[in-house]
């Protein structure tokens, strides 16, 4: 039998399927998407055998529960969840059999905001320009997920990948974003500028895959009014006019009129990912190493 | 060369007056001090990177008055270099115009004639005579900015945006001219539609207008059908969407 599908019993808040996005149409208005937390979809992969650039899925606090119509291995990493096949307990973060006609299910994440599930072969829906995510921005790639939705499963790559270690899940108590200053720093105020690394921010529940909304003391400008559009890239965080920065998601917009004060290299906007709303948040400026890219510093 | 900071060669070539800011630690926006220098870079950077002699780069994305380069290995390099690029100036011509046929009957038709001072015949005179090019793209996939208007003929925005403009609508606001891809809220001046396809993901290339193509508007005498619905394939709505930009 080569039905390799899966169907979705419990879609779960909102459940997406994501791979590596679609970069390098940012001039057309297309954003690039893909998975929120890059190391963890990738982890996932690897853990059942897969290249980084097959699709999984990615899930938000709830969990969802899906039935593979064949035999397959699957894994979950991201967020901590409680994780069991027909309600009997299965690890984490490590390949799991999972018989056909069973139901995996993704419990309520423990720690962190986002799972991802991957199976072995992965999703294998229709690609739009080179990519099967799903982008909440522009609508490209297939809906999220719906109680009942069937999703067509690829033929396993062959092996996982030896003793891959996973790390535990931990969202952490604070989440640290590191920032080079820019471009538009200068259109805030000394004491706008003091204010984003001193004050005391935290993850707004108004935050998606777009962005990464804050709630805090609001940066003041040097300069009213709003920039002509300009191009903007993931991990840059965006001062709309209440003041509050804004950290772009992978589902960002790819031009923007406010001002970007920094922006967060695309290494450390994993946590990102998993902070839960009411998270603390700090904001770290780091230096340029002559020529090189940014460190910590 | 002749002196000054744009200094222009026989052949025309010259170094555009701009600032080059960084982004993050593999960006560089290009600010050009004038806005209309910013295609001419867009093509020259387009030029040099079918020529391999451009750096790596993931994203160009040109905008009203800068050029967007990220995923660059060495981005202060590039922006060290780029003070000293002679830029040839932009050649029209030496693309074919897409045609796009249009209805010249939007709500927004006379209002924008009343702006202009004269009659809604002479706004489809004069909105099909000028020559267009996309500046740049954003707002949703397939939406070009398109300039080409002269700056008597630019229009505010309206007051209070639409809630739904229906796709294939052809607007104005400030110095551009766009069509809408799909369905969706808006607050340009509507003064016509058309039936072309302006973005599917299933075509190659998807877009119908890029950033650079040149853009005439072809007016449709035949009887006006109906508004249409949206066709299938436009993306619906969904909760998740920001609306920061859906007036834009």
């Amino acid at each position: 039998m080569t039905d390799r599908a899966l169907s979705v019993v419990r879609a779960g808040a909102l459940t997406t399927v994501q791979d590596l996005g679609r970069p390098g149409h940012a001039h057309l208005g297309v954003p690039r998407s893909g998975a929120l937390d890059g190391p963890a979809h990738r982890l996932a992969n690897r853990l059942v055998g897969n290249p980084a650039t097959a699709a999984t899925l990615e899930t938000t606090l709830t969990g969802c529960a899906v039935r593979p119509r064949t035999a397959t291995t699957v894994a979950v990493t991201g967020a901590a969840c409680p994780v069991t096949v027909d309600g009997r307990p299965v690890p984490w973060g490590a390949p799991v059999h999972v018989p056909a006609g069973a139901v995996l299910e993704l419990g309520a994440a423990t720690h962190g905001v986002r799972c991802y599930l991957a199976c072995a072969g992965g999703i294998t829906v229709e690609p739009v320009l080179g990519s099967r995510a799903t982008d909440l921005l522009s609508g490209l790639g297939p809906e999220p997920l719906a109680d009942g939705t069937v999703l067509p499963l690829g033929s396993p790559y062959g092996p996982p990948a030896a003793a891959d270690a996973a790390p535990l899940a931990g969202a952490a108590a604070e989440l640290v974003l590191p920032f080079l200053p820019g471009p538009r720093d200068a259109w805030f105020t000394a004491d706008g500028l003091r204010t984003l690394t001193t004050g005391r921010f935290r993850v707004s529940a108004a935050s998606n895959r777009i962005g990464l909304r804050t709630e805090g003391p609001a940066l003041e400008r040097a300069r009213d009014g709003e920039l002509p559009s300009e191009g903007m890239p993931l991990g840059a965080l965006q001062v709309p006019p209440n003041g509050l920065p804004v950290l772009f998601l992978h589902d960002h917009p790819t031009t923007g009129g406010y001002p970007v004060v920094g922006v967060v290299p695309e290494r450390f906007l994993a946590p990102a990912a998993q902070a839960t709303p009411g998270t603390p948040i700090r904001f770290a400026r780091i230096g340029r190493r002559p020529g090189r890219a940014a460190h910590p510093g | 060369m002749t002196g000054g900071t744009a200094g222009a060669a026989a052949d025309g070539a010259e170094r555009l007056p701009l600032t080059a800011l960084p982004v993050g630690d593999h960006g560089v926006l290009i600010e050009l001090t004038r806005a209309a220098d910013v295609e001419a870079l867009h093509a020259e950077v387009l030029r040099r990177a079918a020529a391999g002699t451009l750096p790596a780069v993931r994203e160009v994305v040109p905008a009203a008055r800068t050029v967007f380069l990220d995923g660059l290995a060495d981005p202060r390099a590039l922006a060290a270099e780029l003070a000293d690029w002679r830029i040839p100036p932009l050649t029209s011509g030496d693309r074919p115009a897409v045609e796009i046929a249009v209805h010249y009957d939007g709500p927004d038709l006379a209002e924008v004639a009343a702006l202009w001072g004269v009659t809604p015949d002479e706004v489809v005179r004069l909105h099909s005579g000028a020559r267009f090019r996309v500046a740049f793209c954003g707002f949703a996939p397939g939406f070009g900015y398109l300039t080409g208007l002269p700056e008597r003929l630019h229009v505010p925005r309206r007051a209070t945006p639409r809630t739904r403009v229906p796709v294939g609508s052809v607007g104005l606001a400030g110095p551009y001219t766009g069509v809408y891809p799909r369905s969706s809220p808006g607050g340009w001046q509507l003064i016509g539609r058309t039936d072309a396809v302006l973005w599917d993901p299933r075509r190659e290339p998807a877009a119908l207008l890029a950033p650079g193509t040149p853009v005439r508007f072809v007016p449709v005498d035949a009887p006006v059908p109906a508004p249409r619905t949206p066709r299938a394939g436009a993306a619906p709505a969904r909760p998740d969407r920001t609306t920061e930009e859906s007036a834009r």
